[in-house]
């Protein structure tokens, strides 16, 4: 059987990992920036599930599971706040929202 | 009774905490002044048992420690709370607590009705309390802890009526003066407090004393603690240069006049060149000093007396003189006839503050004496004291100050000189003088005040029987310190009594040259008869022809103006010493060192990190994506590193 090799799935994940972090940092939309770190922890899970399969070890995929659990959560969060936002000031342009500061 | 010596400076303390806690709210002004007063009369009481005791010692016995605790134990420097009772202390406890008392009692009458009343009792025996310290130390510490105790009672006490105006400031003023002053001779005395701990390595009088004769140590040390301690001396004694203080001190009411600037805080510098006077007598140069500055302070200080008006003022110079004396009489060696001149001119000079006290108590406040005049008719008992302590202090014979001044002038003569004796007589011939100018002005003549608003009257039994407790004293008070020419060499019972205290400066000192009787009786009969004169030219000039002094004041219209202005010795102080204080403090120290450089420091290093706060801050801007920007700027430099490093 035609195996691929490991550093497929890795360059892979790392190539979306990669877009997940410029969309973080360069995107303006809240909505994609938060797509853009789903994106990122996508790619992590993808490097888990690889290794796990290759090493023969299940405790990779058994975690993978549990940052989809965490991602699920996250993400109910993440919108509510986006919502929040929005509702206060009428953008999701995250330009506009600087906040975070003393 | 000696075990018991610690009451006699614990009560007095007792007396003004209780006095000073609950003064105002006792009211009562007989219980205060009650309690302020048996205070010091038991303290006295159990002197005089200490007294008795200590003389039916042995001689070799008579000089006990009473020790209470440990004070300090800080390595190396070991100070035992303790008191020396010993032939000197005891009678310089005498003194403090009996006048101390007579005077106590004596302020019951003269602060009658003064809104301060408490007050002015609880100082009084905070005074006692520390004077006591002071006396009673066994080491220089416990002796320091008095010294400074009574600088600050003597503040507290001139400053007493705050509110009162005095010549051309206030009473705060004289107060603060006399408080700097002091602290100036404090440093002095400080200063050789620490030379005398690090050549002996000991503040304990009796181990220091002793070590003195063993020590291998330089005359120039010997001569820089004297030098020191004599600075401290001449800070509470009020002697050149710093006597400045005490006229001023006049400001406080009469009996502290009386008590603390006349008869025992003055003194106090007297007393401590006495008990250290092993130390002096090793520096013969700084003996010298001593002398002389003792016999300047007193020419300088009577030459003043003779022209002031105000009655206390003539009284504070006469005591600067006076001290001029014992510090004349200590220079020369003799140490015992300066503290029986302490003693002598405590009995009088109080006995003449009180009758001061009495007059200005009688006029109204009234203290100058060109507005007295006749009072001898209405006032008749203070007028009788008045007179007594007049004749005491010029030196009339049979009365204390006789004895006391005549041995002065008679050591100054035998181990100082000629010319020490010629100042001292013409010294006192200025004594007699002033005094005699006073007496006059104030009980003879004509009566000068304005009948309208001024009614001289005698004033109450609480004030005139302490002054003929002390009129009586200034008369016979002489009579133990009898000149040996009369009594033979064992008859001087002052000097035998305190003997044992000076033995071993005595054995280091060299003495008398041979000396005939006829010679110590030829001087002592000149004296008395310079005096004599004076008094005589006094009594003559001021009662009955007034119009000498006026033409004597015009013709030498320079001198009596330079004497008038007291030398203009405060305001040579004023342009040499606190003018360039004030200025160097202003324009250096304010508004150079404070304002530019201890403030700009501070105010530069707040600026320079406002500054670099303020670029930092711009870093945080508030955008997510920045702060992501940097964190993921972060981790890229660390991977960098964690992957050079493999």
């Amino acid at each position: 059987m035609l195996t691929i090799p490991m550093e497929y799935y890795l360059i892979l994940s790392a190539f979306m990992f990669t877009v997940g972090v410029a969309g973080v940092l360069i995107r303006r939309n809240a909505i994609v920036v938060f797509m853009s770190i789903e994106l990122m922890l996508n790619s992590a899970n993808l490097s888990l599930v690889t290794f796990s399969s290759y090493l023969g070890n299940s405790i990779g995929q058994i975690f993978v599971f549990f940052v989809m659990t965490v991602a699920a959560a996250e993400a109910a969060v993440g919108l509510a706040i986006i919502i929040a936002i929005f509702r206060n000031k009428l953008t999701v342009n995250i330009d506009e929202i600087n906040i975070f500061k003393w | 009774m000696i075990n018991l010596i610690f009451l006699t400076v614990l009560l007095p303390l007792i007396g003004f905490i209780v006095n000073g806690l609950f003064g105002n709210k006792i009211k009562n002004e007989k219980i205060i002044g009650i309690i302020g007063s048996s205070t010091v009369g038991i303290s006295f009481l159990i002197v005089v048992g200490a007294f008795f005791q200590t003389l039916s010692l042995p001689v070799e016995q008579r000089s006990n420690t009473v020790e209470l605790f440990n004070w300090l134990n800080v390595s190396g420097l070991h100070i035992k709370f303790a008191y020396l009772v010993d032939q000197l202390s005891l009678t310089m406890a005498l003194i403090v607590t009996g006048v101390g008392f007579l005077i106590h009692v004596y302020s019951i009458g003269y602060m009658h009705g003064d809104k301060g009343f408490w007050r002015f009792f609880s100082y009084l025996n905070l005074f006692i309390f520390a004077m006591m310290n002071l006396i009673l130390g066994d080491n220089f510490l416990v002796l320091f802890l008095g010294w400074e105790g009574v600088g600050l009672c003597s503040y507290l006490l001139i400053g007493f009526w705050y509110d009162r105006n005095f010549e051309k400031g206030t009473t705060s003023q004289a107060a603060k003066k006399a408080f700097v002053v002091n602290r100036i001779g404090d440093f002095g005395f400080l200063l050789g407090m620490f030379l005398i701990y690090y050549t002996f390595d000991s503040l304990n009088f009796k181990e220091v004393f002793s070590k003195v004769a063993t020590f291998p140590v330089p005359e120039t040390t010997f001569s820089l603690i004297a030098l020191f301690l004599f600075i401290g001396a001449t800070g509470k004694s009020a002697q050149i240069p710093l006597f400045v203080w005490l006229p001023d001190a006049m400001a406080g009411p009469t009996p502290v006049s009386a008590l603390i600037h006349a008869a025992t805080m003055v003194t106090a510098g007297v007393y401590m060149v006495s008990r250290a006077s092993i130390l002096f007598a090793s520096a013969p140069s700084i003996m010298i000093v001593v002398a002389v500055i003792g016999l300047l302070t007193a020419i300088l200080a009577a030459s003043i007396g003779l022209v002031q008006n105000d009655i206390k003022k003539v009284l504070a110079y006469s005591t600067v003189s006076q001290l001029g004396y014992m510090f004349l009489a200590a220079g020369v060696g003799a140490f015992s006839a300066s503290i029986f001149h302490v003693m002598t001119h405590a009995f009088f000079k109080a006995l003449l503050f009180l009758g001061a006290g009495s007059v200005i108590h009688g006029m109204h406040e009234e203290q100058n004496i060109q507005k007295y005049g006749g009072l001898k008719k209405y006032m008749p008992k203070t007028y009788l004291t008045f007179f007594v302590a007049t004749l005491a202090i010029t030196g009339v014979p049979g009365l204390s100050g006789f004895f006391s001044k005549d041995e002065i002038l008679w050591n100054a003569y035998a181990n100082g000189g000629f010319a020490f004796w010629l100042i001292g007589v013409f010294t006192a011939m200025l004594t007699a003088f002033y005094m005699f100018r006073l007496l006059s002005l104030t009980f003879y003549g004509n009566e000068r005040f304005d009948h309208h608003h001024v009614h001289p009257h005698e004033s109450p039994a609480v004030m005139t029987v302490p002054l003929m407790i002390l009129a009586f004293l200034s008369a016979v008070g002489g009579y133990i310190g009898m000149p040996k020419v009369f009594v033979g060499e064992h008859g001087n019972l002052f000097e035998s009594w305190l003997e044992p205290v000076y033995e071993p400066a005595m054995r280091k000192l060299a003495h008398f040259g041979a000396h005939s009787h006829l010679e110590e009786i030829l001087l002592m009969v000149i004296s008395v008869a310079l005096a004599l004169s004076s008094i005589y030219f006094a009594i003559h000039v001021y009662t009955k022809k007034p119009e000498i002094a006026e033409n004597f004041a015009n013709r030498f219209k320079k001198f009596y103006n330079l004497l008038l202005n007291k030398y203009f010795i405060d305001e040579i102080y004023e342009a040499a010493v606190v003018q360039p204080i004030q200025k160097g403090s202003e324009k250096l120290l304010w508004k150079f060192a404070d304002v530019k450089v201890i403030d700009g420091a501070v105010n530069g290093v707040a600026n320079l990190i406002d500054k670099f706060s303020g670029t930092l801050k711009k870093i945080q801007n508030g955008l997510a994506q920045s702060y992501a920007l940097f964190m993921i700027a972060g981790i890229a430099v660390i991977l960098f590193l964690l992957i050079l490093s493999l």
